[in-house]
Order: structure tokens, then sequence, then C-alpha cells
């Protein structure tokens, strides 16, 4: 038992996780703060009989990758910013060929080579809208290791379940630091496994037809089905069409099967907000510092509460919606210029009770630098 | 089995213009299949984007058809995950050799046991016509319209430069050579190369003034010889035809074997 609690950083904690989920192919290059993904990949994956490629850059990663969950393997990339700028188009193809895989961002500050060794949350609004054309996507995200962990399991759950990329967005701070993981027993996270066809070997085929509920039984490519798989609008048989009607059902059909399931795919933890009369809404390493100070707050009396969002997309609007309705000030906590912020606005009923609590130099925000943005806001009499 | 068998005759017509040399590799491609007695399950097929990337729709294997550009990043993945498909990636030029440039080289270096078919019309035939980095100086494209200044690849001497172990080229007149080149790339164990010179007539054909399809294969004909041969010697401005390296070198999946195998000892 002893063995199953260690001490280790947060990108150890996230390969860990996808190992635990299944995991047995990796692609990647290096890019800091993520590498360690990688090295701890091309250690443990051969010992298990999985593979390990180090690919010459991050469009061949994530490309390998897609090409090894084709034939049934749960796959996963680890990257940064420059290297996620550098996967969009392959990601648009996963969300449009429906393949099921991971593809971690541990953010760093941006644009370009940026702070490298310095944490953000710059990507928020790349991971939703990095690809082009509509689409929809999911990114999570967590502020300890044991949450990394989980949610790195879940995003491996969720890639399954509706056969789509998942990002992980996590940061500097959250994947270099180091603390205690405790690995779950196995089974103790119940893990999805990828849905196939139960249509026989020889017998007319339809790859790209979906359950009723939206979901999509599909054979390993080269397996007892020869089918053709393309980015390319398609049909049924996988074959590239432009008969508008099936463009229009299959864009459907891909935004569809992720939001109208986003109550289900949304994680979030609630700190004291059954009472809450304010509220911080936080996420990622920055959810550290908010929690301290409403815990600290509390100590005092002071009627203070935190979200922490795991899921960050699909946006859970109805969730911020409900549990800020009767807040008197929400204040989002986050290491970007707003982006979250923005969504939170979009949500509430009333934006004008929406503030940001932010920093963007590369510095983690601290409490009290989330005290003084509250003590602005309450000063205002909100 | 008959050719017809190999092909989804469901999704034909095929999109090609009238005598692009696309339909002959895809014949010849299929005739050097039809030797080697595999089944059609057996085989995968991962292109990138353009006319010749189109290739893959048409045959009954199993098929990706992914982005410009990254078709050998697909298919190492693929390769890798189950080695036991054999692989086959036809390529435009320009999607070999322009946006993937990059992973032609290291699949090459790598030496992992896939097919590489470079369709080499020395244009961007999709997108109507712009020069691609195999045009060669001089030559008239819609994007060079006061003649290419760029100065082309070789192919050949590209892939055997960056570790091919199996390097070759053909051409679209030469049929019968291009089913048997076709054949021995998909034996070899390793990564293989094979250059097939082919024609767009639509554009660089039209754009350089060198005649309908049938012009194009004479021409192709003319300006090519065989491996070594004395014509070379005395005109050393033909293109040379045939295999250039054919050797054994260990492959990357066997390798990353040994790589499993040490790992799983040195848990022990
Ligand atoms: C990232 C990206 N850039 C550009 C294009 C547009 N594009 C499609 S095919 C092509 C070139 C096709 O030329 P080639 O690869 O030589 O094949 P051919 O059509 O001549 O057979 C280009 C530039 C694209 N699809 N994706
Ligand atoms: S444009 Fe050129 S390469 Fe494309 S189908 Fe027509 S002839 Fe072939």
């Amino acid at each position: 038992m002893n063995n199953q609690v260690k001490f280790v950083q947060g990108n150890e904690a996230c390969a860990e996780g996808a190992l635990y989920a299944g995991l047995d192919f990796f692609a990647g290059y290096p890019i800091t703060p993520s590498t360690e993904i990688a090295e701890r990949m091309s250690i443990q994956l051969p010992k298990i009989g999985g593979k390990y490629l180090q690919m010459e850059d991050e469009i061949a990663s994530l490309a390998a990758i897609i090409g090894a969950s084709l034939t049934g393997h749960k796959v996963m990339t680890a990257t940064s910013g420059p290297g996620f700028s550098l996967m969009q188009e392959a990601l648009g193809f996963a969300v449009m060929a429906e393949i099921p895989c991971v593809i971690v961002n541990v953010q760093r500050g941006g644009p370009s080579t940026g702070n490298p060794t310095h944490v953000s949350q710059g990507d928020v609004n790349q991971a939703r809208w990095g690809t082009h054309g509509d689409h929809a996507i999911v990114a999570l995200t967590a502020s300890n290791h044991q949450d990394v962990f989980r949610v790195t399991v879940e995003a491996f759950n969720i890639a399954e379940t509706y056969r789509t990329p998942v990002v992980l967005l996590f940061d500097e701070v959250v994947g270099h630091m180091r603390e205690k993981l405790t690995i779950p027993e196995p089974g103790e996270i119940p893990l999805v496994e990828r849905l196939k066809t139960s249509v026989r070997g020889g017998v007319d085929y339809h790859p790209y037809l979906p359950r009723e509920d939206g979901r999509l039984p599909m054979s390993d490519f080269g397996g007892v089905h020869r089918y053709n798989v393309t980015g390319l609008f398609h049909d049924m048989w996988g074959f590239p069409t432009d008969n508008p009607k099936i463009v229009q059902g299959l864009l459907r059909h891909l935004v569809d099967k992720i939001e109208n399931n986003s109550h289900k795919i949304a994680m979030y933890k609630e700190y004291y907000m059954e009472d809450a009369r304010r509220i911080l809404i936080s996420y990622g390493s920055a959810a550290r510092s908010a929690l301290h100070v409403v815990e600290n707050r509390r100590s005092r009396g002071e009627r203070l509460g935190l979200l922490e969002l795991q899921t960050l997309w699909p946006f859970p609007y109805n969730v911020v919606k409900e549990r800020c309705s009767g807040a008197r000030s929400v204040t989002v906590v986050e290491m970007n210029k707003g982006q979250i912020a923005d969504q939170v606005k979009a949500a509430v009923d009333d934006p004008g009770k929406v503030f940001l609590a932010n920093r963007v130099d590369g510095v983690l925000i601290t409490p009290t630098d989330i005290r003084n943005f509250l003590r602005v806001i309450q000063g205002r009499g909100i | 089995m008959a050719i017809r068998d190999f092909l989804r005759e469901r999704f034909f017509p095929h999109m090609w213009c009238p005598g692009c040399g696309h339909g002959i590799v895809l014949n010849n491609m299929l005739r050097a299949i039809q030797t080697l007695g595999m089944s059609k399950n057996e085989i995968a097929m991962v292109s990138g984007i353009g006319c010749s990337s189109r290739i893959s729709g048409y045959v009954d294997f199993h098929t990706l058809h992914t982005i410009h550009g990254r078709a050998l990043a697909f298919a190492t993945g693929l390769k890798m995950s189950m080695p036991e498909l054999n692989v086959i990636v036809p390529m435009g030029d320009g999607d070999a050799l322009s946006i993937g440039g990059n992973h032609f080289i290291h699949a090459c270096r790598r030496n992992i046991a896939m097919t590489a078919l470079v369709m080499n019309n020395r244009i961007y035939g999709m997108t109507g016509g712009q020069f691609s980095p195999l045009s060669g100086y001089g030559t008239l494209a819609t994007t060079a319209p006061y003649t290419n200044i760029d100065h082309g690849f070789d192919v050949v001497d590209l892939a055997i430069s960056a570790g091919a172990t199996f390097v070759a080229r053909t051409t679209t007149y030469h049929a019968k050579q291009m089913a048997d080149i076709i054949r021995e790339a998909i034996i070899h164990d390793g990564f293989s190369v094979v250059e097939i010179m082919t024609q767009c007539p639509t554009y660089f054909g039209r754009k350089n003034k060198l005649g309908d399809a049938s012009n194009m294969m004479e021409w192709m004909k003319d300006i090519t010889t065989p491996v070594g041969s004395k014509a070379k010697e005395e005109n050393p401005d033909l293109i040379e035809r045939g295999i250039f390296v054919q050797k054994e070198l260990p492959e990357y999946c066997s390798e990353y074997n040994k790589v499993i195998e040490r790992a799983m000892k040195g848990r022990s």
C-alpha cells in the first residue's frame, strides 16, 4: 500500500493518471513546462509493452497519436503553448474524424515563446477556438495533484465516451510543484473503454453512423472492417461529401454530442458555497490561492465561497448561473486577461456584479493579491 | 484477385482530370499489390491532401485521408501501434516535400517500414497550378508568371541522404517498371521511397507548353534513362530511373521491441 503514496510533480501525477486510465501510446516533442510528462512516458510505457514516440515536432506528435488511437489504443501527447499552437490543425482533424485522444497543455506565458518557465492560464480561449471552424471541445483542468490524476483519468473517459479529443489545460505551477499523490487502487475510479461496433466482419458497415444517443460505435482501424477516415465532411461510409444536408447534419452531430452532454461533462468543486454571499470562481493553480483566502475569511465569519472549475469547456453556464444567482459579487480569479471571467459574465443574470482578480506577469497570483482586489471591489460597497 | 476487387466502385467516378497521371499510379500500384497476394485487410493507406492524396478513397483497404503534408506522421503512429499492417503512403510533391518535408526526412531517418509514393507532377494540382519545390528553375506556374527562380529538390538524393533504405524512381510512361518497383518497395522491410514522375496536363503541361498527356508521357520517356546507363554518361542531364538503394538496416518497429525488452528486464 505504501508505494501507492508518492511525492511527485504535477506532470508526473498526470502521467500516472494516464497510465491508470489505460494509456499505452504516447508521442511528443519536448517543451517546458511539460517535458517531465514525456520523460515519464519514455520510462514507463515500454515496461508495460506500450510505446513512446519522440516525433519531429508537435504537429507530428498529435498526428501520430491519432494514427495509433484509430487502431484502438488510448493515446496522449503533452506540450505547452507554442506546441499547442502547432497542433491546432490536427486537433480539428481529431474533432472531425471523431478520434479519442488526450492533449495536455501545461500552460506558460505567451504569446510566442513568451515566458517559458513561468505560469499562465492564457490558453483557455485557444483551447476553445484554436482550431478553425465551428466545433465543440472539451477542456479540463485541476489545482492539485490528486485532482490532476483524477481529471486525467476523466479526460480519457470523456474521450472514449464521446469519441473526441480532450484538452488538459494544466499550468506551470501545478505541473512543476511537488506534493503528495495517492494512487487509487485499480477499479477505484471507473474506466470507460472504447465502444465497439457489434456489426460482424463481411457485413455492410457504416463507420460514421452514430447511435441515437450520439455515441459512435466504431470498428478498430486495421481490423475486420475496411473503411475510410477523412478530415473532409463525410457521409456514413466516411467518404467525402459536400452535400449540404450531410454537411449540416455532421456538424450538428459533432457539436451536439458534446454540448448536449455538458451537464455530464461538468466537473467542479464547491467550498463554503451553501450560504456564500460573495463568490470566488477560479481554477488551476490560481484556485489554490483563492481557497486560501476563502478559508481565511471564513474563520473570521465572512460568507465567502469558492467555486473551483475543473471543466472549462464546454463551459458550465448553468452551474455558474445557478450558484451565483443569490451572490452580491462574483470575482473570477485567473491568470489571464479575463478569459473565464467573460464566460461567467455571459452565464450570470447580472454581469455587472462579476469582477476579475488576475495576474498576467508570470507570477502565481497570491492570497494577498486576491485580498487587495476584494478590498477594492468591496470598497465600492458591493 | 482481380484489380477491380481492390477498388471502391461506389466512389467512382474519380475526381482526376482526363489524362492525369495519378490514375496510372493507382492502376500500377494495384497491379503490384495483386502480385503480392496480400489480403485487403493487411493493407492500410494513409494520405494527405492534394489530387494525388485522393487515391486513398478509391481503394478498398484501411484508408486514412489526413491533412496536408502530415500523412507520414499519421502513418508512423498507425504503423507503430499495429506493425503487422502494410502501410502505403501516397503523396503529392508539395504534400511530401514542401509542407511535409520535415516529416519526410524524419521518416527516412527512422527507417520505419512503410512505402512512400511521391507522385511528382512538379506542381500544386489541387490548388490550381502554383509552383512546388519540385517544379524546378525556369518553369512556369500560376505563381511564377515570370518563370520560377526556385531550385528543385532531387527526391532520390534527398531520400538517400536522409537515410531511406529503399529508394527508387520511375515514371507513368514506364508502367511495367512502376509496378515492379512498387512491389519491391512494399516487400522491403524498412522505409521505401518511390518517386513517380507523373503528368498534370491541366496545369504543369499547359503552363509549360508540354502538350497533352501523351506528349508529356513521351517527354518523360525522353528525359529519363535507366540507372547506370551509358546514355547518362553521354548526356548528364538525363534523369535516372530504377532502384538506387536497397539495403537492410534495423527497422524501427523491431528496434522498439528491443526497447521494450530492455525496459522489462530493467524492471525485474
Ligand atoms: C495547411 C494547408 N495549406 C494549404 C492547403 C491547400 N492545398 C491543398 S492541396 C495543396 C497542394 C497540392 O499539391 P501536391 O501535394 O503536389 O499534390 P497534387 O494536387 O499536385 O497531386 C495545397 C497547397 C491545405 N489543404 N492545407
Ligand atoms: S489538376 Fe493536375 S494533378 Fe490534379 S487531377 Fe487534374 S491533372 Fe491531375
